[in-house]
């Protein structure tokens, strides 16, 4: 199948970038979103272009390094799937199709379609932890964990940091990153020791970057892991919460 | 971690700590909180507002004694018109709220957007109508109320030339009749219905009340709520212009 | 420089080995440790986990990773679990047991007393990422659940959905984010290690690229720690991310680390097969699907007929056929070799005749769909997703593919390579799986170098060295070492000749697949050692990356790591013919017994190939360090 790509270009962060328009020409439908690119960038290599630069690692969706804006969709049509999942048979011939970078203040494009995401890296190290040092672990067992919790931390812990909730978010909110990643660990029995400092301090340094909830829900549909929204009001009450908690009763049941 | 309780000014000085509501409203959390609990106390008022314009199909005497019964709420404890000023006080406190809240809150969204946009255009899968124009509904239910105010309550003479005080009825008929006046009305209720809409659904979520069990409950009771108060406001107006009201 | 392979493996009953040597190795002191520098580069399960652990000590480190976040490295997509001798099911397994396990699993190629510290710690594993947050199985009584994984007899894996190694990495990516907010651990991103400086005989540092800004920079330490993952990329087309790389440790062998044991390498079963020429890489399936599933291939090679039309008859379960008592369930390179063998005889299926059929029709039928759905969901979700086809309706395919490299850096007991203070840990290192690894163990072995054993090792080599500043990187071997990297990135762009990076990458891997892969002989060996080198040199003449070094050039470091693999992949030829044996992942087909399965030689290969390089062009010399098995009888494995 052949499409018509418009690309967008842009040497360094400091550079104005914009559109470039290419032909990808003879690419199987069975092809992967970025093996399509793979193809353009040895043609261009060979014209004497130099290729597209576009983050990608393990290209079976779990390490969340690639991330393109498809056609104004982040990851593209193709809901539940991170853009190395995508395959060009979900695209029809002759397509034009658009890409973009995650636009974000917080995600500054350092080529091409590579952008900055270490503001999530930030997020993580004021509070996304539980504090155990090695060797000084109970045995794993002395603390059971209903099921449904464990399943619904899980369910946060799948997030693979990706970008896609910044990127598909009218505010470049990152509540839904925070919220699971927050979830994951607030969930736990494990992390109730620190869940309300935790939730204070990952949402302080997220709101350094990032936008305000407006609870549209488009990073939801964008998530290629499908995480909910619902953590998000979960991460909410436990800010409040937080906020009024008297600490010193944190010991206390019920 | 470490709760950030004291705060670096930009001379690098740890300051005292300010006191616990400030801090909470700094946060773009906290401020959702402010926005869904005035929002709340709007969605109360609207809602009390909308019953009592239903006593104008009693007609012109039930809808002015009923009018003016509000300013009795609380006697013989408390004085004549107390409780309803200090109703007013509050909802202009909320409303106030409500108003600085979207907008700092708008502000440190186009900052954390940056510069550059999307170039190309963007497909919206969950985010509806209701949802993207947030802030043109807010300031188009501010102007009306600002007008409304001037229109029924105040009396303006810019704004209804026929008003007389105590005469609810009378003024309200007199304002509706007038065609303009008629689509406005129509047009700000609409943005109301639209604001409400995403408003009752949004603040559950602002708030954290979020339960598997109940959730879907949520968007129906916006849904619900927002029709309910068009359909109730609407009646009025429509009933003026087909002389079911005269 | 004469080398002596001293593995100082403690005496004393294998038991007692890890304590005893714990107790006799020397220790700094608590207030002395922010004294030491310590650099770790890789920020995988094996990086991650020792970082943090050395800050939590007190020491101070640097970590590097060529990603843009220490969470993205590869062991996040480890899917199967780890394993642990915790015996929570009550199924009779011990320390002992997962020992025994490992080391048969590895066809008695593994160090012993490496491998029972690592049953031994396995069990401080799942303590460890218990308290850390991971989410793993539990039953409805909230406690631990286990499954039982890759063949083995007793429930012992732990898993969090079919994403357990995603799960462990981010709890030690959260122990990492914990000691760099506080401080301790410097953390660079996007910055990618180009070589080992080493002064006076010891490890001083390391040199750098910000592949940001493309600066090249020296950083010194007192101990280098690699735990830079495998180098199964060298075949091209494998369940390898993009960049994983043998950069860090092939320089590490070019400053005088040996190498061990590098044609020991993994090929899994049950991966998606390529659909066309320009696929990157291969998805693996967890290998559960082989409980369920049936493999088989049409009778006919002419047999050109959808999968659901082919009658019973005319189909040939073959692994059922040859193996009856283990069947579909026959270990890694059994299945992987059988399946060679149909495709080579033309048997193959699909468009591209390069998979076998895994069929689930008896199991739906047997167990009904939602019994396989809740079983296998996610990976139907993933194999659809990626194929088009609905593994419910129709047959998946699946092909073998490079999936794990045992072999790696020669270690001694305490983790550190033949340079005094230099480091090699996770799948970087050669010590734990011997000739094969067992399902499940690749996590446990990163966590267990980095969670347990190298923090406390490393104190050994360290307390000597109380006081003594780092080199600094002023001195002539950095300067050296930076002007070298320098040279060779500015000889990659300046050469502008007429083939892609990648091109060289995937003509290195059809070579490497084809005679150093699941089976290998000697002609096909040496005919890759004639085709390499050459390869290797059309590289350096032809190759073409565009752009600069001054700032972002994904196909700059692209090259780079390529140039490294040539060389990488001659040593595991010369090793693969020089190993005259079968064991585990290294087949030779002039080893095998009358029914085709590996036939290992103990008298004359039961020890690990240690390679010293000699200069470019130069035939790397072997040393030996003997395996003695005291505690594991010698076996034939048979699966009959």
């Amino acid at each position: 199948m052949d499409v018509k790509l418009r690309v967008w270009r842009q040497n360094g962060p400091t550079n104005d970038g914009a559109f470039k328009e290419y032909a990808a020409r003879g690419i199987s439908p069975e092809a992967s979103f970025l093996e399509m690119l793979d193809i353009v960038n040895e043609e261009l290599t060979a014209a004497g272009e130099e290729p597209i630069a576009f983050d990608h690692d393990c290209r079976e969706g779990i390490c969340g390094t690639c991330g393109l804006m498809i056609n104004g969709q982040p990851h593209g049509p193709q809901q539940g799937t991170a853009t190395c999942q995508l395959h060009m048979r979900k695209f029809s011939d002759g397509a034009t199709i658009v890409i973009e970078p995650w636009r974000a203040a917080a995600f500054p494009v350092v080529k091409d379609l590579v952008v900055d995401r270490s503001a999530f890296d930030r997020i993580i190290e004021a509070g996304g932890y539980i504090s155990v040092a090695t060797g000084s672990a109970p045995d794993a067992n002395l603390i059971p964990v209903p099921k449904d919790a464990a399943e619904a931390s899980m369910d946060a812990a799948a997030c693979i940091g990706c970008g896609a909730c910044v990127a598909s978010c009218p505010n470049s909110a990152a509540q839904l990153f925070t919220a699971a990643k927050m979830a994951h660990l607030n969930l736990l029995p494990q992390g109730q020791p620190e869940r309300f400092l935790r939730a204070i301090a990952m949402v302080d340094v997220m709101e350094e970057y990032f936008g305000s909830c407006t609870n549209h829900g488009e990073c939801e549909t964008a998530c290629p892991k499908g995480i909910s929204i619902d953590y998000i009001a979960h991460m909410n009450r436990d800010y409040l919460r937080g906020q009024l908690a008297n600490s010193r009763l944190a010991g206390q049941r019920g | 971690m470490t709760a950030t309780e004291s705060r670096t000014d930009s001379a690098g000085k740890t300051r005292r700590p300010l006191p616990w509501p400030v801090r909470f409203y700094q946060s773009d959390v906290g401020k959702k909180y402010v926005m869904a609990i005035t929002g709340i106390v709007g969605l109360g008022f609207i809602v009390f507002h909308m019953l009592g314009n239903l006593h104008a199909f009693e007609g012109a005497r039930q809808l002015n004694e009923y009018a003016e019964g509000l300013r009795d709420i609380g006697e013989p404890i408390a004085p004549r018109t107390l409780l309803v000023w200090i109703g007013r006080i509050g909802l202009l406190v909320a409303l106030v709220l409500h108003v600085h809240s979207a907008y700092t809150l708008t502000r440190s969204n186009r900052r954390a957007r940056g510069s550059s946009g999307y170039e190309g255009d963007r497909t919206y899968l969950a985010a509806n109508y209701a949802s993207r124009t947030m802030g043109w509904t807010g300031v188009i239910i501010l102007l009306f109320l600002v007008w409304h105010l001037a229109d029924l309550t105040i009396g303006v003479e810019l704004a209804n030339p026929d008003f007389a005080r105590g005469e609810v009825y009378a003024n309200l008929i007199a304002s509706l009749e007038r065609w303009p006046v008629f689509l406005l009305y129509v047009g700000a209720q609409g943005a109301l219905a639209l604001h409400i809409w995403h408003g009752a659904w949004s603040l559950f979520q602002s708030i954290g009340v979020n339960n598997p069990r109940f959730n879907h409950w949520r968007a129906n009771f916006a849904t619900t709520l927002a029709t309910i108060i068009a359909v109730g406001y609407l009646t009025v107006p429509f009933s003026i212009m087909f002389g079911i009201i005269h | 420089m004469a080398i002596t392979l001293d593995s100082k493996v403690p005496a004393g009953d294998i038991a007692d080995r890890w304590s005893n040597h714990r107790f006799s190795i020397k220790l700094v002191n608590p207030a002395n440790k922010r004294k030491y520098k310590v650099i770790v580069v890789g920020t995988g399960l094996a990086g991650a986990s020792a970082a943090a652990t050395l800050a939590e000590l007190g020491y101070e480190v640097e970590a590097f990773t060529y990603h843009d976040s220490p969470r993205r490295a590869h062991s996040i997509a480890a899917q199967g679990g780890i394993n642990a001798a915790k015996n929570y099911m009550n199924d009779g397994d011990s320390i002992r047991r997962l020992f025994y396990d490992t080391v048969k699993g590895g066809d008695y190629r593994s160090r012993e007393a490496n491998v029972y510290r690592l049953a031994e710690v396995s069990n401080e594993i799942i303590d460890q990422a218990t308290a850390q947050g991971v989410p793993f199985a539990r039953d409805y009584g909230g406690l631990l659940d286990n499954r039982s994984f890759g063949g083995a007899q007793v429930s012992r894996t732990f898993y969090a959905r079919g994403q357990t190694g995603q799960q462990l990495l981010l709890g030690a990516y959260q122990a990492l984010a914990r000691q760099i907010g506080a401080g301790k651990v410097k953390m660079h991103v996007r910055t990618e290690m180009l070589d080992v400086v080493v002064h006076e005989g010891r490890a001083a540092g390391i040199v750098t690229r910000d592949l940001k800004t493309g600066e090249v920079k020296s950083h010194s330490a007192h101990a280098v720690v690699l735990a830079t993952g495998g180098y199964a990329n060298v075949y091209y087309l494998s369940t390898m991310a993009m960049a994983c790389n043998a950069t860090a440790i092939w320089r590490a062998h070019l400053k005088g680390a040996l190498f061990a044991n590098p044609c020991f390498t993994q090929i899994h079963p049950t991966c998606i097969p390529a659909s066309d020429e320009f696929q990157s890489k291969l998805t693996l399936m967890s290998e559960s699907l082989r409980n369920d599933g049936r493999i088989w291939v049409p009778e006919s090679s002419e047999d050109g007929r959808p999968a659901n039309q082919i009658p019973e008859s005319e189909r040939d379960y073959y692994l059922e056929r040859a193996y009856p008592a283990f069947g579909n369930l026959v270990p890694r390179d059994v299945a992987s070799r059988a399946a060679m063998r149909m495709i080579d005889a033309e048997r193959g299926v699909g468009s591209l005749k390069n998979g076998v059929y895994l069929d689930f029709a008896d199991a739906i039928s047997r167990l009904g769909r939602e019994t396989i759905e809740a079983r296998y969901g996610n990976l139907f979700e993933m194999y659809e997703r990626i194929t088009d086809e609905n593994p419910y309706e129709v047959p998946m395919r699946i092909y073998p593919a490079p999936h794990y490299t045992m072999g790696g850096l020669w270690v001694d007991y305490n983790l550190m390579t033949t340079i005094p203070g230099l480091y090699s840990i996770g799948e970087a290192n050669f010590s734990d799986h011997g000739a094969n690894r067992l399902g499940a163990s690749a996590l446990m072995q990163g966590l267990a170098d980095g969670y347990f054993v190298l923090p406390y090792t490393i104190g050994d080599y360290l307390a000597d060295y109380l006081n003594v500043p780092p080199v600094p990187t002023d001195d002539p071997a950095f300067i050296t070492a930076e002007q070298e990297v320098s040279d060779h990135t500015h000889r990659l762009l300046a050469t502008r000749g007429t083939r892609s990076v990648d091109w060289f990458h995937r003509e290195l891997g059809k070579i490497m697949i084809e005679h150093c892969g699941m089976a290998r002989s000697r002609p096909g060996l040496e005919k890759a050692l004639s085709e390499i080198p050459a390869l290797r040199a059309e590289f350096h003449a032809d190759v073409r990356v565009l752009g600069d070094a001054s700032g972002l050039n994904q196909a700059l470091e692209n090259a780079g790591r390529v140039a490294d693999f040539f060389e990488l992949a001659q040593l595991m030829c010369q090793d693969a013919l020089d190993r005259e044996e079968s064991a585990g992942g290294h087949f030779r087909l002039e080893h095998q017994t009358p029914e085709g399965e590996a036939r290992r030689d103990d008298i004359g290969f039961s020890h690990v190939s240690a390679w010293e390089w000699r200069g470019p062009g130069a035939p790397e010399l072997k040393h030996r360090e003997p395996l003695a098995f005291d505690y594991v009888e010698l076996a034939q494995r048979s699966y009959k």
